[in-house]
Order: C-alpha cells, then sequence, then structure tokens
C-alpha cells in the first residue's frame, strides 16, 4: 500500500466541501465492472460467430434453440450451484462423480427394490445431500482446501456407483428389470413426471407449428415437442440464486464467507454452518441433474457425468466467480452453461471438426480467468 | 458501587510454560480514553484476547460493572456491549461498504409481505448517515471497501462496533498502518467516542498518538503492568522512557550521538 501517505497538494487540507477524490465513474465503466460482463460479451460473440457461420443450417430454429437449451440446461443447473459454491469460496470436484451416484441410487432401488419412483427420488436426493454434508462438514472441519477433500470424493463417490451396481445389480447400466422400464415407471408416477419428465408449452409450440411459424411434422405437431423441463429447471434455479445471492441475508453470508472467512466470524456470521449449506446445495444440484438424466435417457448409467465438475466450474468461472471467492454472479454462471450449450451443438451445425470445441472451451477459460483478474484489480478495486 | 466499567483485578494468563500475562490490573473508568501501551511481546494481544472474550484468565478477576464476568466466547461480550477492532478489522473487501456495515447483522424487510430480504435501501441510508455523524464521508455507499484508504477502513469498523451499540471500545493498534493524516482522523473518531460516553481502550506503542488522546494509560512490559498513569500525574517524555526502559535508551541515545524520540 504505497498509497498510505498521498502527497497532498497546497489547500487539499481543507476538509472537502464536495469530495475531490470522487472520479465521476461513468456507466461503461461501472457495466465492465459487473462480474457478468466477461459472460454477457462472451455469450454475444458466440451468437454473433454461430450466426454467422451456422445461421442458415437450423441451428436457430426452433428444434435448433430446443437442442443447445437443453444441453446448456443441464449444465446451467449444476453450474448454479457450482457459482454459489465458489463465490462461498469452496469448490466441488465430486459433482460428476455424484451425478453418476445420485443416478444409480434411483434406480437401482426404483427397478429392483420396488420402491416407488417418487420414494427412491427422495431417497437420491436425501443421500447424495447428506454426502454434500459430509463433504462441507470435512472441510469446514479440518481446514483442508475443498480441493483436496472433494478430490477424495470424486474417486469414493465414482468407485462406489460402479462397485454397488455391480454388486446389487451385476450391470453398470438400468434401464430394464424384470419386466419394469424407468421410462414407463416414470410415466406411472404424477409426481415424477410433472417435476421431471418431459416438456412444458408443448401446446404453444403445436399451435405455433400450425400457424406455420416453426417447422411441424406430417400430423401437424410441431418438430420441436416443447421446452424441456431442464430448460425450466434450469432458469428457475438461476433466477432463485441470483436473488439469493443479491438479495437475500444468505446472500449477504456466501459474500462475506467467501470474501473473508475471518472477517465473517468475527461479525457473527455461522461460516461453517453457510459452508456445509452451500455443499448440501451443490450436492441437491447435482442429483437434480441426475434425476432429470435418467427422466430424458430413461437409463441410470454408473459413469453418468464425467467430467462435468470441470465444465460448472469453467461456466462458473466465465460467469464472473473468482477462484478466491466473495465475488461472482448466477446469472453470469448461467450464461455460462449457455455459451457451453452454443458451443457444443453448434459446432455440429457448421463444418468445424467436433474436436475444435474442447480448444474453444480451453481458450474460452482462459480468457475468462485473466479478464476477470484484469476487472478485479483494475475497475474493481480501482488499481493499476 | 463503582465508577469503573470494566476492570482487570490482577490477572494472569498462562500458556503452557509461557507467562504471557502476570498479575496484570486494568481498571476503565466510564467514559475514558485508556491508553494500553507496551513495546512488541509485552502482552498486549492476550490481554486484548482476554478483555474480548477470546482468553479466559488462568488467574485473577475480570469484572464489568463491578460484576465478575467470565466469557465462553467474544460473541458473549459482544452481547453485554464490548467491541473489540482488530488490526484485520474484519471487513471483506469485495464487498460494499453499506454491506459491510451490516455484515452478519443485515437489516430486513419483507418483499411482497412474505419473503425476508435484505432492506439495501435501509443499509445503505443508514451507513452513510451514521458513518457521516463520525465525521467520515462515503463517498457512495455502494463503493467497494477495497478502494477505500487503510484510515477510511479504519473509521468504518469503529463507527460499526459503535453503531452496533458498543459502550467499551477496544481499539487494536487502530493506527498502526496508517499515515499521519490517517492518523489523526482515527484518533478524531476516538475523540467522539468519548464525547458519546463510550469508553475505549487504545492500544497502542506510538506514544504521539497515545498522550493526546489518552486519560490515563497502564505499560506493559513482559507481561507486568507498570502501573496506571493518570494524564495529568505523568508526562510524554516518562510515558515513552517507560516504554522504552528508560535508562537502556538513555544508554542507546548516548551511543548515537545526537539522535532525540
Amino acid at each position: 500500500m504505497s498509497a498510505a501517505l498521498p502527497v497532498q497538494p497546497p489547500g487539499a487540507m481543507l476538509p472537502p466541501a464536495s469530495d475531490e477524490r470522487v472520479r465521476s465513474v461513468g456507466t461503461l465503466r461501472r457495466f465492465l465492472a459487473r462480474p457478468e460482463f466477461g459472460s454477457i460479451s462472451g455469450a454475444v460473440l458466440v451468437f454473433v460467430l454461430f450466426g454467422l457461420s451456422a445461421g442458415g443450417s437450423g441451428m436457430f430454429s426452433a428444434e435448433g434453440i430446443v437442442n443447445w437449451a437443453t444441453v446448456a440446461g443441464f449444465l446451467g443447473v449444476i453450474a448454479v450451484g457450482a457459482a454459489l459454491l465458489m463465490i462461498g469460496g469452496e469448490f466441488d470436484l465430486s459433482i460428476g462423480s455424484m451425478i453418476g451416484f445420485a443416478g444409480m441410487m434411483l434406480a437401482i432401488p426404483a427397478l429392483y427394490w420396488g420402491w416407488p419412483l417418487w420414494l427412491a427420488c427422495l431417497f437420491a436426493f436425501g443421500l447424495s445431500m447428506a454426502l454434500g454434508a459430509f463433504n462441507g462438514y470435512l472441510v469446514v472441519k479440518t481446514g483442508l482446501p475443498s480441493f483436496i477433500v472433494t478430490l477424495a470424493f470424486y474417486f469414493i463417490l465414482r468407485g462406489l456407483s460402479l462397485a454397488l451396481s455391480t454388486m446389487l445389480t451385476g450391470k453398470t447400466i438400468l434401464s430394464v428389470n424384470e419386466g419394469h422400464s424407468l421410462r414407463e415407471l416414470a410415466a406411472a408416477d404424477p409426481v415424477f413426471a410433472a417435476l421431471f419428465s418431459g416438456h412444458v408449452l408443448a401446446g404453444l409450440f403445436d399451435q405455433l407449428a400450425h400457424w406455420g411459424w416453426i417447422a411441424a411434422r406430417d400430423d401437424g405437431t410441431a418438430l420441436a415437442i416443447g421446452v424441456p423441463k431442464v430448460v425450466m429447471w434450469w432458469v428457475l434455479l438461476t433466477l432463485v440464486g441470483a436473488f439469493t445471492l443479491a438479495r437475500t441475508r444468505f446472500g449477504n453470508w456466501v459474500l462475506a464467507v467467501g470474501g473473508d472467512a475471518n472477517a465473517a466470524k468475527n461479525t457473527g456470521i455461522p461460516v461453517r454452518r453457510v459452508k456445509i449449506t452451500l455443499f448440501v446445495l451443490m450436492a441437491a444440484c447435482s442429483t437434480l441433474f441426475a434425476v432429470l438424466q435418467v427422466a430424458d435417457a430413461g437409463s441410470a448409467a454408473a459413469d453418468r457425468g464425467l467430467q462435468k465438475e470441470f465444465e460448472a466450474i469453467i461456466a462458473a468461472v466465465i460467469g464472473g466467480c473468482l477462484l478466491t471467492g466473495g465475488y461472482g454472479s448466477i446469472i453470469g454462471a448461467s450464461l455460462g452453461a449457455l455459451i457451453f450449450g452454443v458451443v457444443q451443438i453448434g459446432i455440429g451445425y457448421t463444418s468445424i471438426d467436433n474436436n475444435w470445441y474442447r480448444v474453444f472451451l480451453g481458450g474460452m477459460l482462459l480468457v475468462a480467468v485473466l479478464f476477470n483478474n484484469y476487472i478485479r484489480q483494475r475497475v474493481a478495486l480501482g488499481r493499476r | 458501587m463503582s465508577d469503573h466499567i470494566l476492570q482487570l483485578e490482577n490477572i494472569s494468563k498462562f500458556f503452557g510454560s509461557v507467562i504471557a500475562l502476570n498479575g496484570v490490573t486494568l481498571r476503565l473508568k466510564k467514559g475514558e480514553v485508556h491508553c494500553l501501551l507496551g513495546d512488541n511481546g509485552a502482552g498486549k494481544s492476550t490481554l486484548i484476547k482476554t478483555l474480548a472474550g477470546v482468553h479466559r484468565p488462568d488467574k485473577g478477576e475480570y469484572l464489568v460493572d463491578g460484576k465478575p464476568v467470565r466469557f465462553n466466547s467474544p460473541r458473549e461480550a459482544l452481547d453485554i456491549g464490548i467491541a473489540t477492532v482488530y488490526q484485520d478489522l474484519a471487513l471483506v473487501p469485495m464487498m460494499s461498504v453499506a454491506r459491510n456495515f451490516f455484515m452478519g447483522r443485515e437489516p430486513m424487510k419483507k418483499l411482497f409481505g412474505i419473503v425476508p430480504v435484505m432492506d439495501h435501501a435501509l443499509a445503505a441510508e443508514t451507513a452513510t448517515t451514521k458513518l457521516g455523524e463520525m465525521g467520515i464521508k462515503v463517498r457512495d455507499a455502494d463503493q467497494i471497501i477495497g478502494t477505500m484508504s487503510g484510515g477510511e477502513k479504519q473509521c468504518l469498523a469503529i463507527a460499526r462496533a459503535i453503531h452496533f451499540g458498543a459502550r467499551v471500545l477496544i481499539l487494536d493498534e487502530p493506527t498502526a498502518a496508517l499515515g499521519v493524516k490517517q492518523s489523526v482522523n482515527v484518533l478524531k473518531l476516538i475523540n467522539k467516542a468519548r464525547e458519546r460516553g463510550i469508553s475505549v481502550i487504545f492500544i497502542t506503542h506510538n506514544v504521539n498518538h497515545a498522550y493526546p488522546i489518552g486519560d490515563s494509560f497502564t505499560l506493559l512490559n513482559r507481561g507486568k503492568s507498570l502501573g496506571t498513569y493518570e494524564k495529568s500525574g505523568v508526562s510524554k517524555d516518562e510515558v515513552l522512557d517507560m516504554m522504552a526502559g528508560g535508562a537502556e535508551m538513555q544508554k542507546l541515545m548516548a551511543e548515537l550521538d545526537g539522535v532525540t524520540i
């Protein structure tokens, strides 16, 4: 802090009437300082790029949009949790393994133990949230970096999914047992179906197809069936998450705990409880991902969710979350997920080789981190 | 019974074989600024933490309003109005002035009559007014703390403690890292606190900061108290002499010809 003793020009000793030390900060600079800025510009860039290169290919038709929105929605569900956790100053590397594990914990009771699907669903949520709490407890109790603790669970949960499903069912991909299929069970369970399977706004889509606004099948129904449930969950979680962070007391605690855990503790914030809650929420998001995936695919597999932890963290970073915690945006993370969806699906609509997808993502991550760092130093903290 | 708001009587604190405090007595009168002076390793930190409820004394008595107390956590001390502002200030740099001011004690309102949310407007307004009353101009309550100077942050932390009902304010080296002008601002704020009837324990090793503002001085050296002096009964040089271990310092100054402090 070389600025501790500013050289005062003569006359500056007088108490200033209006503060001469306030520089008017333009709207542009304020916008640049928002954590969402990186992801907003990234999203615009991606849309422009694909609009130019794949505009005529059907990528922006109703089916195309539903296609990439679904990919974005799945990632968005976990990106919201990952962003909240990251703002609270922690990571979870076990997201992907948790997805595989939770899917199995849904499918095994439903197919092999004869449990009703809703009960199996509650079981999966309960178990993984308890594991999330345990993860969080270990992190706050030992003071070890969450990186190490959740890396352990990255292996433990993946191993458990494979070992338990082999032990209990002899298989690692479950969709049918003794004449019951997951798809049938899901269709027969009104609560489960209403929450997790299928689409909404199908009537509207059919009507739009009827008017000829979007593509129709031969029987007159819309080619794109409707908005997938996962997209609804994504939007819902984003709104709830963003609201929580910005407006609620818990949100303030998350920012404080991630910004400086010691300071938060000294002002009476229950730091441990906040962190554990964030781990539990993260586990709930992972389980929601798993349940939606089972409903969508009609099967559960022990190797589901591979590398999802990285994608979720990348989405959060693109969304302006600092790796050190205390700063970031839920909307930004959601836009990060959107960028993922658009790029992953969009590349298939262009003539570009699919393998460039990962190159693009890595590059995007690097740019986002550099940009976030720059913004924090330059704009938010006003350093040069 | 006593006009002391807070008393440490013959306090000792041991950490294993280390005697951190050895029979220290400190009596804080209502509404005074009591300076606690001592060099590094004198036991100031242990004494502060004992006052703040972090440590429990191994020997001796801690009295508040004449009644013995035993705090199990800093929270309990805070609840009866003993607030400590540590050197790290308990501020989060990436959060706004208003959010920091109300950290852990957020003002709430109901959105649509049901959803409990933080009242950001009230927080910003209260933070600006309260800080203004203590002579700190807040440029923008949404400004991020990281952009503020060290002195402003120190003042904010002190003002926050006062706003949340501190009767006793324990300030741990509030001027240590500050420039001249910023130190003066902090001293002014301490004076404002005294005018409001708040009793202050001001920990420092800078006699030049302590002497102008202090009403009485307690000197610590190697875990022991060298006694408490009223301002009327002691001069600045005498305080300095005691702190620096007088004779030694005289010798050194004789060796380094022409050096004075």
